[in-house]
């Protein structure tokens, strides 16, 4: 493969969790920051619920929008399931930034398969950096269940060499202003400060 | 300004940028947002059509008007377009004409994995295919250059990586071409076989004309590198191969699909050892390469299904791919389910009960078709549902009427159910058609449509009313019912069914997700009253679990519709007021 130096950042949960505003952040600090950027999404029938997965790419010059197995620097994930069912496209020493949220997917539901137990245990008995935290519980606390996406960026924040100033700022262009004290808490809750 | 842009948004902006005045499209997953971007600028008149054959022949009176004009959909759409696609080709634009079509590889979200370069070779029209979004902006405003420089509507092609992914985009300012005076040119314009036979030899002529433009265009272009490897390619392809090979090999990247250059391809080929053509779906230009007599690889290493990805590339072509972590144990799989409060639920839901045969189509409600419910027989296309009720009972000689059933979206039933309603008041089957009327356009992201009220940007507009359309279609009976009662529902669905003549049931509730829609508060189990009889659990909602032996409701989905208290014997699911 050719080596360049194009960072990557997976975004998996379940549709309708608000990946799409956690991308469209990314994307735009990046951008600020002057790389170029590349940002994948899935519209559509998968957003009913289904397993969803946003890629965010950043670098000198991107060039493929999406992220293959073995190329993810950060898997940042809101729900546990989802964090194991994309952890094929983790580099060998890629970090998992995951909500420890459960919620079980339909054939779950209707008992035709069992949630798997134990998967941040096992994944990290494989020698993979998990960075597990209840999101739902700090997003609550932030005044919104829904914030759950902004206590993971928070979280995410705390491996880039970039200012919290700089991430607050590109949070108050991407969300409206009568959410941005919200947003704000949810970061700061999701940084661990 | 350099701004990080959707491939739509960013096709939307050259649309502005080159000067489109009439926008016309019908609503399909990758494409929806060319047009929901588009209609952003006041400057540029928008509107959803009922289906893509009319919003392309609004696009086409527009270009005869003299104004630069767009129409946009999905690869199926373009089936439906096709008619005047064909002989567009033919009576050729005044004011320049350009038609997006999105293809969907790896079909994210249809039905089929159609490859839409065919319809260009077929109509024997231009096609670009950008690879980003920056891509798109300009190929739109070279698209509108084209058309009126060669007389011709101009298709430009993208596909879903290409449409829903973000770059980085340079806007330009709107430069608004003068008007072109309109002028009768019946030669031109009436296609009589006598003006068309005429038209062909032109149409032909345009083509060498534009295969020769080809070996210039601006878009195709030769990146230099190791001349061992060749690659010729285009779209998200070439993002692809530029990742895996940067400068270790030559690429020939095409922004033109059709016609292809010959004079290129040959010069390319003579400077590389090895050439290997990089293309999605079917071997089209590997074709053309092999018709100029050049050996290459292509389809013989790489596959004619689904999506490409920089590890596809890489492996097919010998290297090593990155190594990763395995998790031994299968996952259980997350599909999409209709949402927790969706009115669809419970009309599936009384049609599993009856055993109905149900005769489906496109939209959120083929999700009905998902285990628990497993309510669907048959999804095609767009309307087929209700012309095909009527083939099947016409051909079971009433021996499954009372049984069999058409469901169908409101705006899937303005888009091609209609006609099929037309043909069953016609030849009399005793069919029964039911239109899941959620006073929107639903799985590609809520679209207004001719019987929601309210045009592209919200505004009041005509409204179809749809009882009054089925009556006045020669359907003598039409019920409406409420799909979160599931009583009413049964008590219609029975009736309609044993009526011994073709009848139609709306079954109407608007969907959960519309802003104007207030939820009631979500339901609460009652553990004493609960014992665990999974009654609930047959209407396969997403807010709906078992926990610990007993019912369990996600607060944070459940919008209270209730459809399953109505379930519970034990009076167990209870609303706040209870």
């Amino acid at each position: 493969m050719n080596t360049n130096t194009t960072k990557n950042i997976m975004i998996v949960g379940v549709g309708g969790q608000g990946s799409l505003l956690a991308s469209k952040l990314l994307g735009h600090l990046l951008l600020e920051e002057g790389y170029d950027v590349k940002v994948s999404e899935v519209h559509g029938m998968s957003q009913r619920g289904g397993s969803v997965v946003t890629y965010v790419r950043f670098g000198d010059k991107v060039y493929s929008p999406i992220i293959d197995k073995g190329q993810a620097d950060f898997i940042v994930s809101f729900e546990k399931l989802e964090a194991a069912r994309y952890l094929e496209y983790l580099k060998p020493d890629g970090r998992i930034v995951v909500n420890t949220q459960k919620i079980d997917p339909m054939p779950v539901v209707t008992g035709a398969a069992s949630y798997p137990k134990n998967l941040i245990g096992r994944m990290e008995s494989l020698g993979v950096s998990v960075d597990a935290m209840d999101c739902l519980s700090l997003a609550e606390s932030a005044g919104s269940s829904k914030a759950v996406n902004i206590v993971l960026m928070g979280r995410l924040s705390r491996y880039f060499d970039i200012s919290v100033e700089k991430w607050l700022s590109a949070i108050g262009e991407c969300v409206p202003a009568k959410f941005l004290e919200l947003n704000r808490k949810a970061f700061l809750l999701g940084r661990g400060e | 300004m350099k701004q990080l842009m959707l491939g739509n948004k960013a096709f939307a902006r050259g649309l502005y940028e080159a000067g489109c005045s009439v926008v016309s499209s019908y609503p399909g997953t990758p494409s929806t947002e060319v047009t929901e971007e588009a209609a952003r600028y006041d400057e540029i008149y928008c509107e959803w059509a009922p289906n893509e054959k009319v919003a392309l022949e609004v696009a086409f009176g527009a270009s005869l008007a003299g104004r630069r004009s767009f129409c946009g959909m999905k690869h199926v759409g373009l089936n439906v377009a096709a008619d005047p696609l064909f002989t567009a080709s033919y009576t050729g634009v005044r004011g320049g004409l350009v038609i997006c079509v999105a293809d969907d590889p790896g079909m994210h979200s249809s039905q089929n994995e159609q490859d839409s370069r065919h319809y260009a070779a077929a109509a024997k029209l231009p096609m670009l295919e950008p690879a980003d979004s920056a891509e798109a902006c300009q190929f739109v405003k070279l698209a509108y250059e084209l058309s009126e420089e060669f007389d011709t509507p101009v298709i430009v092609r993208m596909c879903t990586r290409v449409a829903h992914s973000q770059s980085v985009v340079d806007t330009a300012e709107r430069i608004l071409p003068d008007p072109i005076p309109y002028e009768k040119d019946t030669a031109k314009y009436i296609m009589t076989p006598a003006n068309a036979i005429k038209r062909h030899p032109v149409v032909e002529e345009r083509t060498s004309k534009l295969t020769a433009y080809a070996d210039d265009c601006p878009f195709n272009r030769v990146e230099e590198g190791d001349t061992k490897l060749g690659i010729i390619t285009s779209s998200t392809s070439y993002q692809y191969a530029k990742e895996v090979f940067g400068e270790n090999a030559c690429i020939l990247k095409l922004g033109m699909v059709h016609p292809l250059p010959e004079k290129l391809i040959l010069d390319f080929a003579a400077r590389v050892d090895r050439l290997v053509i990089i293309e999605e779906l079917d071997p089209i230009i590997e074709n053309h390469c092999r018709k100029l007599g050049l050996e290459v690889s292509g389809k013989d290493i790489l596959p004619m299904e689904g999506e490409f990805s920089q590890n596809l590339i890489a492996e097919k072509l010998g290297m090593e791919l990155p190594s990763h972590h395995t998790l031994e144990d299968a996952l259980p799989g997350r599909p999409p389910v209709m949402c927790a409060g969706c009115p669809h639920r419970g009309l599936f839901f009384t049609l599993a009960q009856n055993k109905c045969t149900v005769l489906g189509d496109i939209g959120c409600y083929t999700l009905g078709s998902a285990p628990p419910l497993n309510a669907i027989d048959m999804v095609l296309c767009m309307g087929a549902s209700v012309s095909s009720v009527h083939g099947f009972n016409k051909a079971m000689e009433g021996g499954c009427e009372g049984k069999t059933v058409a469901v169908i979206g409101d705006s899937t039933f303005m888009h091609s159910g209609m006609t099929g309603l037309a043909n069953i008041a016609y030849n009399q089957s005793n069919s029964t058609v039911i239109i899941l009327d959620n006073s929107i356009t639903g799985m590609t992201g809520h679209q207004q449509n001719p019987t929601t009220g309210y045009n592209i940007k919200g505004d009041p507009a005509g409204k179809i009313d749809l009882e009054s359309l089925c009556r006045a279609m020669g359907i003598r009976r039409v019920a409406v019912t409420d799909p979160y009662d599931l009583a009413e529902c049964d008590r219609v669905l029975k009736e309609e069914l044993a009526a011994p003549e073709p009848s139609v049931i709306i079954s109407r509730r608007p969907c959960v997700l519309l802003k104007y829609v207030e939820t009631k508060p979500p339901l609460r189990v009652d553990c004493d009253k609960c014992i665990g009889c999974r009654s609930c659990m047959r209407l396969g909602c997403p807010a709906i679990s078992m926990k610990d032996g007993k019912a369990a409701i996600d607060t944070t989905l459940c919008t209270g519709c209730g459809v399953c208290s109505q379930l519970c014997k034990f009076n167990a699911l209870k609303g706040d007021s209870e």
